[in-house]
């Protein structure tokens, strides 16, 4: 039984006007919030709309260049997490702050010890095993943290928010790591502190939590509120499209692609995560020659494991990996790179590159055994100066020179830095997991027209972004990843941004003549 | 057989589990807070040297006592200072400690006294029982303080959060830098102590490298001990046993092979630290720093 | 231009090492005048007593011999990303099979005989620090206590070989030692009047051998990788848990290596005392940035401190245990002025971007870029 809250409650959380810039970037950009007392507000938005930094800014982990914050009706300034906790308010994070040798109530009173030198630890456990009780979170205060699983871990979470006498509970993507029993209690356990009077901030971009649980639902764009809906009176459609805009950007120009024989088949991939969850879900997929695959989707999916998979960085438990046909399940990267797989990494910093090396030295990651760079065991430095000096032209990477250490470039360069070296042994297969991220204009134009030339020498392409402007730019053919399965795929042209936000979101689409592929 | 096992084996096992107490006590306070110490050895020493001096200036061992403390919080300082204030590598401030307590106590002892490598003899603090320093029962006692400290205290709770993970300690709101600082003073006013028995409880004077190794062992019990202060009783005191049996053994002249007696520490702690033995399992965040820098 | 950036690379590093060395200079000059000595009298007599004459020099380049080896050793484990604090027992271990071998007194040409000896060392000190690597790469095991604990094994198997083996292997239990080697197992003495053997030279080729495999070839990229960047070596195929394992053999092996440079030079048999040479070489890794040829250097000036230091106290009256006091503010002024940069660099990000902070402390992934 679901109360509602009357629609005319005094405002919990008002946010107006709130702007916060970091070098290059404007994170918030204006952004309104309102948060009746007693309600679930879902806040709605693609990874990287704003949500966290504003959540992070009520938080006072940071302050707002401008906007206003008020709590109860009354204006708040807050310097650090503790004003906010005074204030009312408590944060279960994502990745949870939780010690895992320490039992639920050592948790759970951290910091909040009380007054006294000596800890009261049977009168603490009674408190904490109370509030567990009162709220139906059902945890024993006993346990270890180690011990619980995930889904117990942040009823610890919350429970240490209750313990904080907080009234306005925020969650940021508490369902994504998750299973779906998982996710069913935490919605009980929300209502139940709906009803007994405590107001909940609910950061999804899953547009199926929105609807199964929030009363009102806030959606951010690009770091503006784009609207504010009672999830009663809108639909799915209508958030998909607020989420991820309407169809207005052209496309790159290019020629239709010209698909050849598949280079790289993907079959009935299952992989466990942490917490027994299926992290990769009997997922198949194939790319062929001449043609860019965008996989589409929510950060958190699937999309880091499937490429590691892919490039032998981890195993998977069951299913199959076929590289122009020849199978290469859980072979090493050497071997892979061997039968012409190349892969641009997601993370710059601690994959794509040793930061301390020089670009010569940075030439040679995972090329150091071929030829011409090594013949017998030593390393041609010389012929790999030349190699990477005549590459850095080449791709436009703007250094001093081949002995920079790579870790004194922008980020662009270092991406420029990183396709040439993928380039250089001409691949047969690339993977390409958020090549733009954190580049600016010029650079991510030079990205993506690369992806187009290799595509075009005959090469297959395997591009992942959470950014859906880049698929829709890029790709020839669109796969929706979620929750580690393939549920849809589409030419491109074939499916709008809204129904991709949909399938992204968990929501199936029924359209006449397109069945969705599983 | 009968005699071998006779009250003079306790005590030296007593005698030579004191020492490690102490410092194996300082060390598990401060790898408990998170930072590494493998200067233990030059806490020691040093603590072992300046409880002479004091003594030797101040006539009275108490007096030598307190300044060994005193000198062990300050070498601590240091540590702390490097590893937590400048976030320099743990490992290398603690080697530098050793280093420089190696050296500065043998350089001193020869400037003040002209001895090469050793101290004149001073007043000792007194024994409760023929052969058991007063010292003895204050180790022994020391283990269930910092037992009760840990587990039932605000501060005790505290500082194992910063040592399982600075960073959620840090967002409630635990000055993890200050606590740590705290924590290696103490540490090292405690391997001082464990120094201070040695030359002024059951010797009389320093001599050159007088810890021989301790600070080691007693990083070793520790580990061996699962960071816990019960556990690690027990690994100081089977570590002193098994010296003290092999004493015992020429003693009586028993001619047993008693080699491996003495290297069972080392082995036992590879094996421990090899997984065999139990899930041997460090503070989580030790050598992890906060957010801040 | 890039030829500039790298020679000003290269003027910040022998800057650093260079200031770190002077100033632990000047506090020891404090010590110095704490003992109401003059510095300056003391430090002449120093170099006066290290490089005055021939045997002098002779001297000071025999005591330099265990700093490169030890050097050496620290750097190769250091490079792989690993902390070689035992390079005492490896040492240990290297000049205990050395002496063993060379007391048996086998019917070898000298040719063969050293050759055979040397490997023998290498082999005993690389299995020593290879225990250590594959203890981290199987169960995770710290190499910093692991390591100790070896050197506390190391010490009690070089006591049991020489009191309690008499039976079947060359020891002499009453001198506790190794019988005297064969001649033929020697290492020649390379100036006459002094006790400079040939292991500085073996030092020397060690040296140049360690600069080759680090910075010519595959493997040495393997491991430098491995120690800069786990997620990168990943990326590129390498494996971790091999990479080190053999990194630490290595660096184990240059350990034995020494030990068998002191056993087979400069004593002519093993006895039952370690030279203390290990925790020292990790002053000189630093020191010379773990790079060969900057441990050369830096072995030099720790011999230099060590033959000079005798010199110091007869004439100066200042103990000779100042050395160890100068190696421990060596390290301590090292880490001090690598901890002043980054403290820079920290305030730098700090005043220009504050976002990293933020994200660390709600525990999203650091590192990741901003948000649009």
């Amino acid at each position: 039984m679901v109360v509602q809250p009357e629609p005319q409650a005094p405002l919990a959380v008002e946010m107006a006007g709130i702007v916060k810039r970091f070098p290059g970037v404007v994170a918030n950009d204006g952004i309104d919030l309102s948060v009746r007392r007693g309600e679930i507000h879902a806040l709605l938005g693609e990874n990287g709309a704003g949500k966290s930094t504003l959540m992070n800014i009520l938080m006072g982990l940071y302050p707002p260049d401008s906007g206003e914050i008020r709590i109860d009706g009354v204006p708040a300034r807050f310097h650090s997490p503790r004003d906010a906790v005074n204030a009312g308010l408590g944060m279960v994070h994502q990745h949870f702050m939780l010690i895992s040798r320490f039992t639920v109530t050592e948790n759970v009173i951290l910091g909040n010890e009380g007054a006294s030198f000596t800890l009261d630890r049977r009168a603490a456990e009674r408190t904490v095993g109370e509030t567990a009780e009162r709220y139906g979170l059902r945890v024993d205060p006993k346990a270890l943290i180690d011990e619980l699983p995930v889904g117990m871990q942040q009823r610890v979470e919350i429970l240490r928010v209750l313990y904080q006498q907080s009234r306005t509970l925020i969650l940021d993507e508490p369902t994504a790591l998750l299973t779906p029993q998982e996710v069913e209690d935490l919605y009980d356990i929300l209502l139940q502190l709906k009803e007994a009077g405590h107001t909940v901030i609910f950061i999804t971009h899953k547009l199926r939590e929105v609807a199964a649980i929030s009363d009102r639902v806030t959606v951010i764009r690009r770091g503006k509120t784009v609207g504010t809906r009672e999830t009663r009176e809108t639909t799915a459609e209508e958030l998909a499209e607020l989420m991820v805009g309407r169809d207005v950007r052209l496309h790159v120009d290019r020629p239709p692609s010209q698909p050849g024989d598949a280079v790289l088949q993907v079959f009935d991939l299952h992989l466990r995560g942490k917490g027994n969850r299926d992290v990769l879900d009997g997922l198949s997929l194939g790319v062929r020659r001449g043609e860019i695959v965008g996989v589409a989707g929510v950060e958190g999916n699937g999309q880091t494991e499937l490429v590691e998979c892919i490039a032998g960085l981890q195993k998977p438990d069951s299913g199959t990996i076929m590289i122009q046909g020849t199978e290469t399940t859980g072979w090493n990267p050497i071997e892979l790179r061997e039968v012409g797989l190349s892969y641009i990494p997601e993370d710059r910093h601690h994959r794509g590159l040793v930061l301390p090396f020089s670009l010569t030295e940075n030439m040679l990651l995972g090329n150091s055994t071929f030829a011409p760079f090594s013949s017998g065991g030593r390393i041609d430095y010389a012929r790999t100066r030349e190699i990477a000096a005549k590459e850095m032209a080449e791709f436009d990477v703007r250094a001093p020179g081949p002995e920079t250490p790579a870790g004194s470039l922008s980020g662009g360069n270092q991406q420029k830095f990183i396709i040439a070296r993928e380039l250089f042994r001409e691949p047969d297969v690339i993977l390409a997991i958020q090549p733009t991220r954190g580049l600016d204009v010029g650079a991510i134009e030079f990205v993506h027209g690369q992806l187009v030339e290799e595509r075009d020498k005959g090469r297959g392409v395997m591009l992942i972004s959470f950014d859906l402007d880049e698929i829709f730019d890029l790709a020839d053919r669109i796969l929706i990843i979620y929750q580690g399965r393939i549920v849809g795929d589409f030419p491109s042209g074939k499916i709008t941004r809204a129904e991709c936000g949909l399938l992204m979101g968990g929501k199936t689409i029924e359209q006449e003549g397109e069945p969705i592929r599983v | 057989m009968a005699d071998f096992f006779d009250i003079n084996l306790l005590k030296a096992i007593l005698r030579m589990a004191t020492p490690l107490i102490f410092a194996a006590m300082g060390g598990l306070i401060c790898e408990r807070s998170g930072v590494m110490n493998i200067g233990l050895e030059g806490m020691m020493l040093t603590g072992a040297f300046v409880a002479v001096l004091g003594t030797y200036y101040l006539h009275n061992p108490w007096w030598g006592l307190l300044c060994a403390l005193i000198s062990g919080a300050l070498v601590g300082l240091i540590h702390a200072f490097w590893s937590i204030g400048l976030r320099s590598d743990q490992i290398v401030t603690g080697t530098a400690i050793n280093l420089l307590a190696a050296g500065i106590t043998i350089f001193l002892c020869q400037r003040l006294w002209q001895q090469s490598g050793r101290s004149p003899q001073v007043e000792t603090l007194p024994n409760v029982t023929s052969g058991v320093n007063v010292l003895v029962p204050i180790a022994f006692l020391l283990v269930p303080v910092v037992w009760y400290f840990l587990r039932t205290t605000k501060p005790g709770l505290r500082l194992m959060a910063s040592g399982e993970s600075p960073q959620a300690a840090e967002s409630v709101g635990i000055a993890v830098d200050k606590l740590r600082y705290v924590a290696v003073m103490t540490s090292g006013m405690f391997a001082a102590a464990g120094g201070a028995y040695l030359s002024i409880g059951s010797l009389s004077l320093f001599t050159r490298d007088m810890t021989a190794g301790r600070g080691f062992i007693a990083l070793a019990a520790v580990i061996f001990g699962n960071w816990m202060p019960i556990g690690t009783l027990g690994a100081c005191l089977l570590f002193a046993g098994s010296q003290a049996l092999q004493v015992q053994a020429q003693i009586k002249g028993i001619g047993i092979s008693t080699d491996l007696l003495l290297a069972l520490p080392y082995l036992l702690t590879l094996i421990a630290l090899a997984g065999f033995v139990r899930n041997s399992r460090p503070p989580a965040g030790l050598g992890q720093h906060p957010t801040t820098h | 231009m890039s030829d500039s950036l790298r020679s000003r690379g290269l003027t910040m590093t022998v800057l650093t090492s260079v200031a770190a060395v002077a100033v632990a200079l000047l506090v020891g000059a404090i010590f110095i005048l704490l003992s109401q000595q003059n510095p300056v009298t003391a430090y002449k007599a120093l170099l006066e007593g290290a490089f005055g004459s021939r045997r002098a020099i002779g001297e000071t380049l025999a005591a330099s011999t265990p700093y490169i080896f030890g050097g050496l050793a620290f750097a190769v484990a250091y490079r792989a990303g690993l902390f070689n604090i035992g390079i005492e027992g490896q040492m240990v271990m290297g000049g205990l099979a050395a002496g063993v071998f060379a007391a048996w007194n086998l019917d070898l040409p000298r040719v063969l005989y050293i050759p055979c000896a040397l490997l023998v060392a290498a082999v005993a000190g690389g299995i020593w620090g290879a225990i250590a690597g594959a203890l981290k790469a199987v169960s995770g095991a710290h190499e910093v206590i692991t390591t100790i604990m070896l050197n506390y094994l190391a010490f009690q198997v070089l006591s049991y070989t020489l009191l309690r083996t008499e039976g079947w292997l060359p020891v002499n239990p009453q001198l506790q030692a190794t019988k005297p080697s064969s001649p033929d197992a020697r290492l020649p003495n390379i100036l006459s009047g002094t006790r400079l053997h040939a292991g500085l030279l073996l030092g020397l080729l060690m040296a140049l051998l360690v600069w080759y495999l680090l910075f010519r070839t595959t493997f040495g990229y393997r491991l430098r990788t491995v120690g800069l960047s786990k997620g990168a070596a990943a990326y590129a195929g390498m494996r971790w848990g091999a990479t080190i394992t053999i990194a630490m053999f290595i660096s184990g092996a240059l350990g034995g290596l020494g030990g068998a440079s002191e056993t087979l030079g400069l004593l002519g048999q093993q006895y039952n005392a370690p030279q203390g040479y290990g925790f020292a070489s990790i002053a000189v890794g630093l020191v010379g940035r773990n790079n060969p040829f900057g441990v050369v250097l830096a072995a030099l000036l720790f011999g230099t401190l060590r033959s000079g230091s005798t010199a110091m106290q007869n004439q100066a009256g200042t103990s000779k245990e100042l050395v160890l006091v100068l190696q421990g503010l060596v390290i301590l002024a090292f880490a001090a002025l690598a901890a002043s940069g980054r403290v820079q660099s920290w305030w730098a990000k700090r005043r220009g971007q504050r976002f990293d902070e933020g994200t660390d402390t709600v525990g999203v992934e650091p590192g990741v870029a901003p948000e649009l």
